[in-house]
């Protein structure tokens, strides 16, 4: 979209990132300046932007990583209330888990009220399942940054697409294992390294297996867990930007997060209406109801709340960070697929 | 304790010799003694062993625990803890020691975890070789672990690679009953789906779990049928009493229910305690007859004795 472009070209003159900004967003008429002559129109800006967005759609990439049989794919499929994410459970699947750890992307693009969306489900087979899964993150790392040198080399062009496809990882949904007790090692060891490179959020992972108390209790554990070891995961408290966000996000990061969710692609009568949910003989877990879990919360708050603001992080921090230590690294500048010697010439 | 009483008709009766009470006897002597069992519970942390444990015999084996968190985690290796506890019903007394394996698939790197298990295995046999062999045998103590409870995760799509490298690393040292853990966790369908692709995963490793044995001309047949066909147990545990329809049960309150620890339709728990307790006796005598004499073959031909 046009906002992204013109950012890039400011920020193309340093080599620290800048601090982002937030796109003018015109006001209505206060008091002040109520006393305007007319009406100018300056605040269609926003319907324009809406319409454009509409128009050319955006691209949103979603990473999960946890151990097999988590619910990832279940949830992915929930949040986005289609079939994105193909499950590797198959109770008949013929595949073994993978030996070492795979990446797996698939795109689909769903449309809601007119506005197009090229989604990427990233999954992460193999991630924790073997019994030796010492640096199992390495490879996802690596296709993190790949994804940013990508992005990198399409933007140091001369002649750049008017729209550079982004395949950076705007969101890593973790899995952590509803155990009750703690964090596991591995799971401390991922955030630790990943946290620096991409937003991170925290899922607690069929939390169908706990009652009330030992859900608040451990995601208090959980939260203690990753303050002490310094793990920052999305929304980080750094960008917040001013103080509306703080207090949301402060309410979101000590309050609801990690979300402790279920996740079901069939649906159940309840009362009159078809949830989706899980059947047991004890009762039925309604995935969308705030009492039973939180999934709910966590769906608005990728989807409908902070979806481009995952993005513009990506974008303007980890993406940034990244370039910013490309630049600095090789005295230069990324390896240029270079057809003429002009090319050289129009790099910084 | 009260005699047992004989039909009065026996003792006239010519050729009667009165042997048939010797398993009476038997009974009464081994009541006085006092039983003695050793069970292991081995899983990663979380999977509600501790619980299940409390749950199965009544009792809080684990007052005051600690949990470490993740960093601490990552430093520890597999301990061993054991912990006794005597159990008294209806005059019948047990001595029960429960074999806790803290660090257990914990560590990012879980290639040996386990070989601190099978030392422990092996050297309360060896324990015993040495005491059998010794001059005073009058009071051996038995301290070979009977039966192990494999505890194997409801999250995953069947074994993990870790569950079959230990149990194909035990099953020739001990008894291993598997349980699904945390059995609330998934449907009845999920639950079957899981069920069959242990046994599928266990039949293609190769792995020999403890085999009910037939049943005795008293003993109900179909009922045996019907554990056998449970296994691996799915169950799940509770600390906690809860009213339901008046009465205190154990169970776990959510949002959407109650799940009752002893209902046979929420989960197999009264199956798993049922198995435990009326076949205490062939699990000793399996360790005994099968898996201790392996491994005093094994090691008397190694010392070339």
């Amino acid at each position: 979209a046009g906002s992204v472009e013109s950012k890039t070209e400011a920020a193309m003159s340093e080599l620290v990132p800048e601090p982002r900004q937030k796109p003018v967003v015109p006001m209505k008429p206060t008091g002040i300046n109520a006393s305007l002559l007319g009406y100018i129109g300056i605040d269609t800006i926003i319907e324009q932007m809406r319409k454009k967005t509409m128009k050319t759609g955006f691209d949103f990439n979603i990473m999960v990583v946890g151990q097999s049989g988590l619910g990832k794919s279940t949830l992915v499929n929930t949040l986005f209330k289609s079939q994105v994410s193909r499950k590797s459970s198959g109770w008949n699947r013929e595949e073994k888990i993978p030996k070492t750890v795979e990446i797996k992307a698939i795109g689909h693009v769903i449309e809601e009220g007119g506005v197009k969306m090229k989604l990427t489900v990233i999954d992460t087979p193999g991630f924790g399942d073997q019994i030796n899964n010492e640096n199992c993150w390495e490879p996802i790392e690596k296709y993190i940054n790949e994804q940013y040198e990508k992005f990198l080399k399409e933007e140091v062009n001369i002649a750049r697409k008017k729209r550079i496809p982004d395949t950076r990882v705007h969101c890593c949904l973790y899995f952590i294992s509803p155990t009750g007790h703690s964090l596991r090692p591995l799971d401390l060891e991922f955030m630790k390294h990943l946290s620096k490179v991409v937003n991170i959020i925290p899922v607690i992972a069929k939390a169908d297996t706990m009652t009330l108390e030992e859900k608040i209790e451990f995601k208090q554990r959980v939260r203690k867990e990753l303050e002490v070891n310094g793990i920052e995961f999305y929304p980080q408290k750094e960008f917040d930007e001013d103080l509306e966000d703080k207090t949301e996000n402060d309410k979101i990061r000590q309050e609801s997060m990690p979300f402790a969710v279920v996740g079901s692609d069939k649906e159940y009568q309840v009362n009159g209406k078809r949830v989706l949910g899980r059947k047991t003989p004890w009762g039925i877990i309604e995935v969308e109801n705030l009492t039973h879990c939180e999934f709910a919360l966590l769906r608005d708050f990728v989807i409908r709340t902070h979806l481009q603001d995952l993005k513009e992080v990506t974008h303007n921090i980890h993406y940034e960070t990244y370039r910013a230590k490309r630049l600095n690294d090789n005295g230069g500048l990324p390896p240029m697929t270079v057809e003429t010697e002009e090319n050289h010439e129009s790099n910084l | 304790y009260t005699q047992p009483v004989f039909s009065c008709q026996f003792s006239d009766s010519a050729g009667y010799v009165g042997f048939a009470n010797l398993p009476n006897q038997v009974h009464r002597k081994s009541v006085k003694k006092g039983f003695e069992f050793t069970l292991m519970v081995v899983g990663e942390s979380g999977l509600g062993k501790s619980t299940l444990i409390n749950s199965l015999f009544l009792t809080d084996l684990y007052p005051e625990r600690y949990i470490p968190g993740a960093a601490e985690k990552i430093e520890r290796t597999v301990q061993i803890e054991a912990s006794t506890v005597e159990i008294e019903e209806r005059g019948v007394k047990l001595r029960l020691t429960v074999v806790d394996t803290p660090g257990y698939g914990d560590a990012i790197n879980s290639q040996d975890c386990f070989k601190t298990i099978i030392q422990y295995m092996d050297n309360q046999f060896e324990r015993y070789l040495h005491d059998e062999s010794g001059l005073n045998r009058r009071h051996i103590i038995d301290n070979r672990v009977h039966c192990c409870f494999y505890f194997i995760s409801p999250f995953g799509h069947g074994l993990k690679p870790l569950d079959v490298e230990f149990m194909k690393a035990l099953h020739g040292k001990v008894n291993i009953v598997p349980v699904i853990a945390k059995a609330d966790t998934l449907t009845l369908k999920e639950r079957e789906r899981l069920k069959r692709r242990i046994l599928d995963e266990i039949s293609e490793h190769g792995i020999r779990i403890y085999q009910l044995p037939d049943a005795d001309s008293d003993e109900d047949e179909e009922f045996k049928e019907q554990t056998r066909a449970s296994i691996p147990f799915a169950v799940i545990g509770s600390n906690q009493l809860i009213e339901v329809k008046g009465k205190k049960i154990r169970g776990r309150l959510y949002p959407w229910g109650v799940v009752e620890v002893e209902n046979p339709e929420h989960n197999d728990f009264l199956k798993l305690r049922t198995m435990l307790v009326t076949h205490m006796q062939d699990l000793q005598e399996v360790t005994q007859d099968l898996h201790y004499e392996n491994f005093r073959s094994e090691r008397l031909k190694r010392t070339g004795k």
